[in-house]
């Protein structure tokens, strides 16, 4: 098993490494880096203080339908309900919509670009929810202060809040990078080129399954190993700051 | 200087503010004592619009700064506030700590940002700490770099939420004499605490908050020697002992 599967790399590793493995870190970083934007984006949509109605509550009711409607957010409820509908369907169910949906608004694109999008789309619903906890774990205490010294809410969010909860965010995001790896193997499913993908070409050519799956297991496992680790370092290295 | 008429505030269910009228003049020292839960610190945080108030005024050197019109920062520029818990950031240099403020809020040059900040931290016994990250500092170190952070922004009052509350007892004195320091220079002064003789020495007025309401109030000398209200006599002789 061992030798059929040391041949099988040395005929394939092309496929393996410079298709596959190649495709996925390249799919994984463009959904963390746009992920990331977007996740942003909503994290503050959520977080925002937008009440357009808050005019008709003259009275100030703390109860109650008008004190309900004066709150209503329609920027926070958005992103809410978009965080929800991404975290509560499968991955995959994303994929189908997004593949066969994106090349009818815009006919050029092809499935891996599709796939890519759907994969950001879907890692911006979990980092906007690392960014709100990241930020939410920063103590009320420092923005009283940063508020108390007259400081606006913008200047107190980007010098005083930002820079603690970036502390929280970044090894969290990072483990999102790898949570995302294993994720894009659910891309195989549209043949896009990434590591699941060369296995599905390998064995097709070979009928050799079990020894393909174990290389592009161990390929996965390098990556995913590898990353941990870097973060476990870079966590320390904040903490002991 | 500062005026509340009726002022209200509610939290939940629970009443605890019902009714403050308090009038605090240029150079005056008030001390606000009272058992917990009496809405002491909540009238505190209300004089700068860190809680906003059901119902009432607010006359902050004659702007009502409830109003919506207004523009909240740039009153709270004239009102420091200390708090029980220090909030000093931890992500800054001690001497950072001190000319953020002053130099995004009020455009301060950074060498003369940095310069009063030395000329402050002097005045504390901080000065060797200035390069120093904010986070190592002790209890009372933290807190007397609190008082001098809010002071860096030039403020015509300044407001202390217990300030001596969390402070290891050995402590407490360093804090109390910056305080008194600060209070004999002439600056106006609101100061919620349970350290009864500090109260008694450095205010020009004591005010018994019970119950979501001023109880009783007068000199230190009427209030502490010949208390009239019966719960103010009943809350004095648990804490003088």
């Amino acid at each position: 098993m061992l030798e059929k599967m040391l041949q099988l790399f040395r005929d394939y590793w092309q496929v393996f490494i410079l298709e596959g493995l190649k495709y996925t870190l390249i799919l994984s970083a463009l959904a963390v880096f746009f992920g990331v934007i977007l996740g942003a984006v909503i994290a503050f949509g959520r977080m925002s203080d937008i009440k357009p109605l808050h005019f008709i509550n003259k009275e100030h009711k703390k109860k109650g339908f008008i004190h309900w409607v004066s709150n209503f957010n329609p920027v926070s409820f958005l992103c809410s309900v978009y965080t929800e509908v991404i975290r509560g369907t499968p991955l995959l169910l994303q994929f189908y919509v997004f593949v066969f949906l994106i090349p009818k608004i815009i006919p050029s694109i092809n499935t891996f670009t599709a796939v890519a999008i759907s994969l950001a789309f879907n890692s911006a619903a979990y980092v906007s929810e690392l960014f709100r906890s990241g930020i939410q774990a920063v103590d009320k205490g420092q923005t009283e202060a940063a508020r108390s010294l007259g400081m606006s809410k913008q200047q107190t969010m980007m010098r005083v809040v930002m820079p603690q909860a970036i502390k929280n965010i970044l090894p969290a995001v990072g483990n999102e990078f790898v949570a995302i790896v294993k994720e894009t193997s659910m891309a195989s499913t549209f043949f896009v080129g990434e590591l699941m993908t060369s296995y599905l070409k390998v064995n097709g050519a070979t009928y050799l399954a079990l020894e393909a799956l174990t290389i592009i297991g161990i390929i996965y496992l390098s990556v995913t190993f590898t990353l941990s680790k870097l973060i476990g370092a870079y966590e320390r290295r904040l903490n002991s700051k | 200087m500062i005026e509340t008429v009726d002022l209200c505030k509610s939290f939940g269910d629970l009443q605890v503010l019902k009714g403050i009228n308090e009038h605090v003049s240029q150079g005056e020292v008030v001390s606000i004592i009272g058992p917990s839960g009496g809405g002491k610190s909540t009238f505190l945080r209300c004089l700068n619009m860190l809680e906003t108030p059901d119902s009432g005024q607010i006359f902050f050197e004659g702007v009502d700064i409830t109003s919506e019109k207004i523009n909240i920062d740039l009153h709270r520029r004239k009102m420091g506030m200390v708090f029980q818990h220090f909030n000093v950031f931890p992500h800054l240099s001690v001497e950072e700590n001190i000319t953020l403020a002053p130099t995004i809020v009020k455009k301060m040059p950074k060498n003369e940002a940095k310069e009063r900040a030395m000329e402050l931290l002097n005045r504390v016994g901080l000065a060797d700490k200035a390069a120093e990250s904010a986070a190592s500092l002790s209890g009372g170190q933290k807190q007397r770099l609190a008082i001098v952070r809010a002071l860096a922004m030039e403020p015509d009052v300044m407001l202390f939420d217990e300030p001596t509350s969390a402070l290891d007892p050995e402590m407490v004195g360093e804090v109390l004499d910056v305080i008194k320091g600060l209070v004999k220079s002439g600056m106006t002064s609101v100061i919620v605490t349970h350290e009864m003789g500090f109260a008694k020495e450095v205010s020009d007025r004591v005010v018994f908050f019970d119950g979501g309401v001023v109880a009783e109030e007068g000199t230190p000398d009427e209030i502490f020697n010949c208390p009239q209200n019966p719960r103010t006599k009943d809350f004095l002789s648990k804490v003088l002992y």
